[in-house]
């Protein structure tokens, strides 16, 4: 027979040190870590970030309210306190990591488009008709010389 | 009473009033008119309404349009200008209800006060009483092409005299001046009571 290799299901788990966004309620759109499972829809979280904004604090959470991040803080203790929590949250630089996401950047540039004035928007209607018409230039040349 | 007369009746004696009483009256109250408490205050402009801010017209032959705002005149009404170079929309009177303001600003510090206060009066903006009235023989030629409209070379110059600082103004600023020349419209998903302006 064959050998059958069977490689790991990479799986975002509903784990201690799992990253979740929060997508209902007060803090929509924050980043939080699990610091403990209350129960099989509920957990425990605690988002102390850097930036005074985008803080979480401690609170239950139900899981439906939350979309697992691929991100994580290994390691991270059961249960642990604000304190440990910040300091492992600021060493495995979540905040950066987390903008660095295409989620995250894709949230912040909807939340931007959505704050343009009128002669912004405008201004970017054109900048875009600029650019694309720049790109569709370089693809004719480069239908041209096959 | 105070007037009528004391009779006697036999023994007893009653005043018999001068006027006698009516014998019917209406079985409803007569109604008290209503006190009407509107009175005609002076128009308020919105404080996004500043001159120079850039309008969008929503109603009229320019709708659609983006505009400066010159001036305010009374009763909310907006002298506002094209300017007629870039846009086609001469000097002309809007009504505040029917804008949108921008929260773009362009200069118009620039601006001859003087030509701005004759623009401004009432009168300016009244049509010319004809001189010849429309003749018998004209309404006969109707077939044949009829004259086009001279504008007044008065308004001509005015126009050119306000718009010349503010496109100078515009110049210098990129994109500024295709932007006035485009027309707002919404297009399908937009939602303007959640826009920024």
């Amino acid at each position: 027979m064959a050998d059958i290799e069977i490689t790991l299901a990479s799986w975002k788990l509903v784990e201690v040190g799992r990253l979740v966004l929060i997508r209902r309620g007060p803090f929509a759109g924050k980043l939080a870590a699990i610091v403990e499972i209350v129960d099989h829809r509920r957990v425990l979280v605690d988002g102390p970030s850097a930036e005074a904004q985008k803080i979480v604090p401690r609170h239950v959470l139900p899981l439906a309210h939350a979309t697992l991040t691929p991100f994580t803080i290994p390691q991270l203790p059961r249960a642990a306190g604000t304190g440990p929590v910040k300091k492992l949250w600021a060493k495995n630089e979540i905040d950066g990591k987390w903008a660095k996401s295409s989620f995250a950047q894709k949230t912040d540039k909807v939340e931007r488009r959505k704050n343009l004035t009128d002669f912004e928007r405008f201004k970017v209607l054109r900048l875009r008709k600029q650019s694309r018409y720049e790109v569709q230039k370089s693809h004719a040349k480069v239908r041209a010389a096959q | 009473m105070s007037d009528g007369q004391t009779k006697q009746f036999g023994k007893g004696q009653r005043t018999v009033p001068a006027q006698k009483a009516q014998k019917w009256y209406p079985v409803d109250d007569e109604s008290q008119p209503k006190k009407v408490r509107k009175t005609l205050r002076p128009a308020k402009v919105r404080e996004s309404l500043q001159p120079g801010t850039v309008l969008i017209l929503l109603a009229g032959r320019f709708r659609g349009k983006r505009v400066v705002l010159l001036k305010h005149l009374d009763q909310g009404v907006l002298l506002v200008t094209g300017p007629f170079k870039i846009n086609g929309v001469p000097l002309r009177r809007v009504n505040s209800r029917y804008v949108i303001a921008t929260s773009k600003r362009i200069d118009v510090s620039g601006v001859d006060a003087k030509a701005i206060e004759k623009i401004s009066a009432p009168e300016y903006f009244t049509k010319e009483k004809k001189a010849e009235k429309k003749s018998e023989e004209a309404f006969f030629k109707q077939g044949e092409k009829p004259q086009k409209k001279v504008v007044a070379s008065a308004r001509a110059a005015d126009q050119k005299a306000v718009d010349q600082s503010i496109l100078g103004s515009i110049k210098k600023e990129e994109f500024l001046s295709s932007y006035l020349a485009s027309t707002f419209s919404l297009r399908n998903g937009d939602k303007p009571h959640e826009m920024k302006w």
